[in-house]
């Protein structure tokens, strides 16, 4: 369960050492320091998109300015420091979620880009008519539209797990789905529409005692605890930078070695190969077969730059301060006569979605802008999950590292002047 | 608050409230279906014409206040008008919502009831919101059998 592996983490923690300084950490996200229309930014937008620390912008700085070039080419000095750099890069990453070795961390363009990797190689090469495709109702578009098309291209069936009125996966119905039809399961570990934490390691076990290979969309986890893809034993996790106070246009794909190694390529191009002729070309091994063309060096290392800066805090310090945040926000926001939650499973990180009585979230959200606060208002790109609860849309506070309770009390002062409005 | 208080005047918070001609229209010449996908408003239009004039139109749908509203007050504004007549009322009325937000609008008599809207020029975001019924309206009249979006 997830919970038993994130207890697993407490003793490693460096929260003993340091305490959590929230002041302090502010101080390292220049955009915090923002005023818009006048009044001091509160962002909690973090599920849509995180801002970035000092160190994340130094390193893309320094980058482009002292050790630039082109990896895994040339000969001369730049382009060693900017290989080593990248490699390093891979290797931080490899660190961060636990991966057995550097080579099963393919960068990608984000969380998108890598579940269709997956879907385009893995999946075409394993999917044919009359199988199946497990997701949950819970899923983001990008870890839905790609299994669509997958079953499209290849007379497949998509599968959906349906959630409670809670917003949990219903783990029966889950297991029920896992048959000897289906070739994929992908799920998504913390939901950005609800915040739900899913028991991904309890449904992983599930789908490998039917011998289904399971993908994570870690996109919204890996901000907020520490993620261990050997301890949840998942054959795919996939992650963006830019939700993780990294840059945009970065993330990763880790897939197991056995799995990777066996699976063709993606895109065509150069890096990917090991030789080319007209008559024949044999490409390269993991991860270089996935990384066709130049990559997104300075974003990668950028990305590393992020790592370095989470690991610094300590993951379970950061998933100890937001989860008493994100209690706080809960309570605070339900206390607020005509305010409805959408989503309240039992373990959640991050997300608080919600509902005011007589106000559509797209009018809430441009009085909360105008009070300074960054929220999001539509359907999260999750529709299936607004169709589940017959919303077309809810205001959807997202927390992150750096935000604090003095934020959320601006965030119910907002709800009352929508009320005022709207009252 | 004094540009939200413009933006969310009395009368569009009443429309939003109380929707007038909401509903289907039974038999309906025309018809048409509008969408937003930022923020999920969707409405659909109907209209029953008189030669070249409109002689009734209702919507049903679920949207902001805003485009609540401006489908609501659209349906008021209407009524009775030759197409060519909708076209200029909307031409102003696009005019009304995406002119220079340092200029005060100028309102013509012309807009009438839909010189409430003047606030939304200084919420470009949701210019989308108050023409969607309009694009939807002009789907409705050209019949083409596409949802309208403002994408």
């Amino acid at each position: 369960m997830a919970m038993l592996h994130e207890a697993k983490n407490i003793g490693s923690s460096s929260a003993e050492k340091h305490p959590f300084d929230v002041d302090k950490i502010r101080q390292d996200f220049p955009a915090l320091g923002l005023r818009v229309y006048g009044k001091p930014l509160v962002y909690l937008d973090n599920a849509a998109s995180t801002q970035k620390p000092v160190s994340v912008l130094d390193e893309e700085d320094r980058c482009y300015r002292e050790y630039y070039s082109n990896v895994h080419r040339g000969v001369h000095y730049l382009s060693q420091k900017a290989t080593e750099a990248y490699e390093q890069a891979r290797r931080k990453v490899q660190g961060f979620v636990g991966a057995a070795r550097p080579e099963e961390i393919v960068f990608v363009r984000g969380t998108t880009e890598g579940i269709n990797l997956v879907a385009s190689t893995f999946g075409r090469g394993r999917v044919e008519a009359g199988d199946e495709v497990l997701i949950t109702e819970m899923e983001h578009h990008s870890n839905i539209v790609p299994w669509q098309m997958l079953c499209e291209q290849t007379g497949a069936t998509l599968r959906v797990a349906p959630i409670d009125d809670r917003g949990e996966v219903i783990l029966e119905e889950y297991e029920k789905l896992l048959n000897e039809r289906t070739r994929l399961a992908a799920m998504v570990y913390v939901s950005n529409a609800l915040g739900t934490i899913n028991p991904v390691e309890r449904m992983i076990e599930m789908a490998h005692a039917q011998d289904v290979p399971v993908l994570v969309d870690g996109a919204q986890a890996v901000p907020h605890m520490k993620v261990d893809v050997q301890a949840l034993d998942c054959d795919f996790f996939v992650f963006s930078g830019h939700k993780m106070f990294g840059p945009t246009g970065i993330g990763a794909l880790y897939g197991r070695w056995d799995l990777l190694s066996a699976m063709p390529p993606y895109q065509g191009g150069g890096e990917m190969i090991r030789s080319v002729s007209f008559a024949k070309t044999e490409y390269a091994e993991p991860p270089a077969r996935f990384e066709a063309g130049t990559p997104n060096i300075v974003g990668a290392i950028a990305l590393g730059a992020a790592v370095d800066y989470l690991q610094g805090l300590g993951l379970e310090a950061i998933r100890q301060y937001e989860s008493g945040l994100l209690d706080y926000a809960t309570e605070a926001l339900s206390a607020v006569p005509g305010v409805r939650l959408v989503g309240t499973a039992t373990h959640r990180a991050s997300v608080v979605s919600f509902l005011i009585e007589g106000a559509h979230p797209h009018d809430v959200g441009t009085i909360l802008d105008r009070e300074g606060i960054a929220v999001r208002a539509g359907h999260h790109c999750a529709q299936p999950v607004m169709d589940h609860f017959g919303v077309p849309a809810t205001v959807r506070a997202s927390l992150a590292l750096y935000n604090t309770r003095q934020e959320i009390d601006r965030l119910v002062t907002g709800v009352a002047k929508v009320q005022e409005i709207f009252g | 608050m004094s540009e939200l208080m413009d933006l969310y005047q009395e009368v569009i918070l009443d429309h939003n409230r109380r929707p007038r001609n909401f509903g289907q229209i039974e038999g309906a010449d025309h018809s048409a279906e509008g969408y937003n996908p930022l923020c999920g408003d969707q409405l659909t239009l109907y209209l029953k014409m008189d030669g070249d004039r409109v002689e009734e139109v209702r919507f049903e749908g679920q949207g902001c206040a805003i485009s609540t509203a401006s489908a609501s007050i659209l349906t008021e504004m209407v009524q009775g008008k030759s197409v060519a007549e909708v076209e200029t009322l909307f031409e102003a009325f696009h005019e009304l919502l995406t002119g220079d937000p340092s200029v005060v609008a100028v309102v013509g008599p012309e807009l009438g009831k839909l010189a409430v809207f003047a606030g939304v020029r200084e919420f470009p975001v949701r210019v989308k919101c108050a023409t969607l019924a309009w694009h939807t309206l002009k789907a409705a009249l050209s019949d083409d059998g596409r949802a309208a979006s403002t994408e």
